[in-house]
C-alpha cells in the first residue's frame, strides 16, 4: 500500500513545476500548457484523498475541474488567436498595449 | 509491484513536466505534456478510479491537447526566440524554495478525518462507472447542469473571440 503522502508530494512537485512554467515562459502556448499541469496536480490530490478517505466526492470534483480546464483552454486559445491577429506576436511580455 | 508502478509513473510525470517548461520548441512541450497526461491517467488507475483514467485520456489527451497542437500549427511560432522572462532566476529560486517548504509541511502533517462509505469493496461490487454515475446524477445534479452551462459559454466565447470580423 502506497502512503497518501507520496501522492501529495507528487502533486505538489507537479503544481510547482507548472507554476514556475507560468512565471518564466514567454510563449503564451507554453503558459497554457503549464496551467494544465497545475490543474492536473489538483486532480491527483482530489483522487488521492478520495481513495484514502473512502469517498466519492473527490472523484466527482475531478469532472468539474476537467470541465473548467476544457473551457479555459478553449477560451485561452481563442484569446491567443485574437491577440496574434491584432499584434502579430504570441509572447506574453510583448503584448503590453494596456501598460501605457 | 504497486510501489514500482507508482515510482515509474511519478518519475515519468515529473521528468516530462520539466520538459514541458524547458523545451524551446512549443511542439516538443506539447508532446511532453501528452506523456505527462497519459501517466497521470496511470496514477488514477492506481488510485482505483478507472473511469477517471479513461476520461483523462479522452478529454485531456484527446481534446485539449489536440486543440493546443492545432493552434500551434496555425500560428507558426518561430524557433529562434528568447525562451524565458526576465524574472526567471527569481522564479526558479522561488520554485525550489516552495518545493522544500511543501515537502516539509506534508512530511510533518498527519491527515485524518471521517471516512466516507465508498471503500474499495463497495466500489468493486457496484462498478466504478456505475458508482460515479449514480452520485453524479443524484447528489451532484445541479453542479452537473452548471458544468454544461460553462461548456456552452466557453463554446460561444471561443467562436466569438476567434472569428474574423465581418466587414
Amino acid at each position: 500500500m502506497i502512503p497518501l503522502h507520496y501522492y501529495l508530494i507528487l502533486a505538489a512537485i507537479l503544481f510547482i513545476i507548472g507554476m514556475v512554467g507560468v512565471l518564466v515562459r514567454r510563449n503564451f502556448l507554453t503558459v497554457l500548457m503549464s496551467i494544465e499541469l497545475m490543474l492536473n496536480a489538483v486532480n491527483i490530490n482530489f483522487v488521492a484523498f478520495a481513495h484514502y478517505m473512502d469517498s466519492m466526492t473527490g472523484r466527482i470534483y475531478v469532472f468539474f475541474i476537467m470541465t473548467v480546464a476544457a473551457a479555459e483552454a478553449a477560451i485561452g486559445l481563442a484569446i491567443l488567436i485574437s491577440a496574434y491577429r491584432n499584434t502579430g506576436t504570441t509572447f506574453v511580455d510583448e503584448i503590453s498595449s494596456l501598460k501605457g | 509491484m504497486l510501489n514500482l508502478l507508482f515510482f515509474y509513473f511519478a518519475a515519468v510525470i515529473v521528468i516530462s513536466a520539466l520538459f514541458v517548461i524547458i523545451k524551446r520548441n512549443a511542439f516538443h512541450s506539447a508532446i511532453a505534456l501528452l506523456v505527462t497526461l497519459i501517466h497521470i491517467a496511470g496514477i488514477f488507475v492506481l488510485l482505483n478510479s478507472e473511469f477517471l483514467a479513461a476520461v483523462q485520456i479522452l478529454v485531456y489527451a484527446g481534446a485539449i491537447l489536440v486543440m493546443i497542437i492545432f493552434v500551434l500549427m496555425f500560428l507558426n511560432v518561430t524557433q529562434r526566440y528568447r525562451m524565458f522572462n526576465r524574472q526567471k532566476f527569481i522564479a526558479f529560486l522561488m520554485g525550489i524554495i516552495l518545493v522544500g517548504e511543501v515537502l516539509y509541511i506534508i512530511s510533518v502533517s498527519a491527515i485524518k478525518g471521517p471516512k466516507g462509505g465508498f471503500n474499495i469493496a463497495k466500489i468493486m461490487s457496484e462498478g466504478n462507472t456505475q458508482a460515479i454515475g449514480r452520485i453524479l446524477y443524484t447528489e451532484y445534479l445541479f453542479p452537473f447542469e452548471v458544468a454544461s452551462l460553462i461548456l456552452l459559454v466557453a463554446m460561444i466565447g471561443a467562436i466569438v473571440l476567434a472569428k474574423k470580423e465581418l466587414q
